[in-house]
């Protein structure tokens, strides 16, 4: 197996008086998806984005490619080609769904050739180009907020929740899209609640508890071990 | 590559009141006009107001369009932003004095080339103590309110005791340019040249920063940024010197909203800018914080109420503003033109 893409080593992260993660290991491996599963509050949310440099770890290192990105700053970090799709979307409500992705293209202007691929992964991107993207459903917003994303190739992606509170028929959509970047060769780590989706697309899963990391190992075996997803996660699969 | 999905994607046709309401901040300004026209009983009086309030309103958003985004941007409360006014006034009367000749000659390339020169300088002195301001006063207190409205406060009595110690402790009293005195008549009404000019650069200032801000990819950044900084970072942007960069356009536009301020007024005081920060503080409250737009639309209003309320009722002048700000927040309690913040 090659190195991983990312590698995270005993991470701590405080926020206030509260210490969230509690010595975290985690390895991404290069193109592939990586699933962080865990019930709510157990530090998935914080893991992305200590990683991506919004919060600051206080113990550990975090390793992209080899290189130490622990203290550097969130552009940087970004620059080194991570890709962060957070929990909210981070959309920018008052500019446009062109503005928005023209922005997301940091290097330059957008490339045509991948603006056709992500308008073919979420069409209504097409269709709302010139619309603020403010006056998109939920839906539309969470699919604008992974085209950002995409828009340029990026070395991993860090992808939080990207089915929460979204209709069956987005949820598959938004399925397709992660599957074709997916089969692009991306290197994927994803926080997902829908069981389904992560069953599907998770190569490998890591499971969180209390802040720290409890399971590591391949999503087909925790997807098929009811006990343990019991165990780890207080429920099973097969509930979904 | 993936299938087309399933869904259909639709966009709710909005009822007309809702699609009607971010023009409302912009038809206040011709309402507030006819109301002027009604209720002041001569029009060539009516007419000569709505320029001065036009052009008094284009000077505040000159002075007040930096506080705006430097509020919205990094969330940053500089009561020092006045400062910058009485600086740029000082700085850019003193070049004005230097020009003697230039001014006083009756030739109007020679007085507008003269006022370019001032402006440039007062542009480029408030700019650099822009970047110091930030960086000495500004930056050490990023995220607290409280310590940026005292240490601003602070920066900001510090400056007017050093104009001082520089200009001495009077008033200055100037002359305009001398082919930007008196009137030239327009249906029977006397509207002063220099309120024109004032109207004038008001309006190419505005239109420039829209520009930037609609075509430009800093200017999308700095749009995204008031909304959603972390969200600008995360894509590899770095806000602090974006942030930087429009504090010191914020600091020399104040600059040169001083100079046409002080032309204006034709005195200029040390205490000049401190002043102006309670129209400033109105105009950026009611555009919304982080506003470009609406900063605009409200110095426009704030300009306007006030010539029309001096006219008709003096003594209801100083509270018009005032009266302006709670009407309007009572309406829309984030301003005209709210940016939506992420956080």
């Amino acid at each position: 197996m090659s190195d991983p893409i990312l590698k995270l080593e005993g991470v701590y992260t405080n926020i206030a008086q509260y210490h969230i993660l509690q010595g975290v290991d985690l390895e991404v491996p290069r193109g592939a998806v990586t699933m962080l599963l865990g019930r709510n509050g157990v530090g998935k949310t914080t893991t992305l984005r200590t990683i991506i440099g919004h919060w600051r770890a206080h113990e550990g290192r975090i390793l992209l490619d080899g290189e130490d990105i622990t203290r550097l700053p969130t552009p940087a970090i970004a620059r080194a080609g991570v890709g962060f799709v957070p929990e909210d979307m981070g959309i920018f409500a008052d500019l446009t769904v062109e503005e928005n992705m023209r922005l997301a293209a940091v290097s330059g202007p957008i490339d045509p050739a991948r603006l056709d691929w992500v308008f073919s992964a979420f069409p209504p991107l097409k269709t709302f180009w010139k619309s603020e993207a403010g006056n998109l459903s939920g839906g539309q917003k969470q699919m604008l907020s992974i085209a950002r994303a995409m828009i340029e190739e990026r070395r991993l992606y860090l992808i939080d929740e990207p089915t929460k509170g979204l209709a069956p028929a987005i949820i598959s959509t938004m399925a397709r899209a992660l599957r074709d970047l997916k089969d692009q060769g991306a290197s994927i780590l994803l926080v997902e609640q829908n069981f389904s989706v992560a069953r599907a697309l998770g190569d490998g899963a890591n499971v969180m508890d209390d802040g720290r990391m409890v399971w590591s190992g391949e999503m087909k075996q925790l997807a098929t071990d009811a006990e343990l997803q019991e165990r780890l996660m207080g429920l099973s699969m097969e509930a979904h | 590559m993936s299938a087309a999905p399933e869904h259909a994607p639709t966009m709710a046709q909005l009822p007309l009141m809702q699609r009607l309401a971010p023009w409302m901040p912009v038809l206040l300004i011709p309402v507030l006009i006819v109301l002027g026209f009604l209720a002041i009983p001569s029009s060539t009086s009516w007419l000569t107001l709505t320029v001065s309030g036009l052009a008094m309103g284009m000077m505040i958003f000159i002075m007040a369009s930096g506080l705006t985004l430097v509020f919205g941007l990094m969330d940053v409360i500089n009561f020092g932003h006045g400062a910058f006014v009485s600086v740029g006034a000082f700085v850019g009367v003193s070049v004005l004095l230097l020009l003697g000749q230039m001014t006083s000659a009756p030739s109007l390339a020679l007085n507008l080339a003269a006022l370019m020169v001032a402006v440039f300088g007062a542009m480029a002195a408030t700019g650099v103590m822009g970047w110091a301001f930030e960086k000495v006063i500004v930056e050490p207190v990023y995220g607290h309110h409280l310590k940026q409205i005292l240490v601003t406060m602070g920066g900001l009595i510090v400056v007017e005791q050093l104009i001082i110690v520089l200009w001495g402790p009077e008033e200055i009293y100037i002359a305009r340019p001398e082919a930007l005195k008196g009137a030239v008549t327009f249906a029977g009404a006397a509207i002063e040249k220099y309120r024109l000019v004032a109207v004038g650069i008001g309006l190419v200032v505005f239109l420039a920063m829209r520009w930037v801000l609609r075509h430009t990819k800093i200017g999308l950044i700095v749009r995204a940024g008031v909304e959603n900084g972390e969200m600008v970072q995360a894509l590899g942007y770095r806000l602090r010197l974006v942030f930087v960069g429009v504090f010191i356009a914020g600091s020399a536009l104040a600059g040169l909203g001083g100079v046409m301020w002080g032309l204006y007024q034709e005195v200029i005081t040390a205490h000049m800018g401190n002043q102006a920060m309670i129209l400033i503080f109105i105009v950026v409250i009611i555009g919304g914080l982080g506003s470009v737009e609406g900063c605009f639309i409200g110095a426009l209003l704030v300009g306007l109420m006030q010539n029309y309320v001096a006219f008709l009722e003096p003594k209801a002048a100083l509270i018009s503003n005032i009266g302006l700000m709670v009407a309007i927040l009572m309406w829309r309690p984030m301003g005209m033109i709210p940016v939506v913040k992420a956080k």
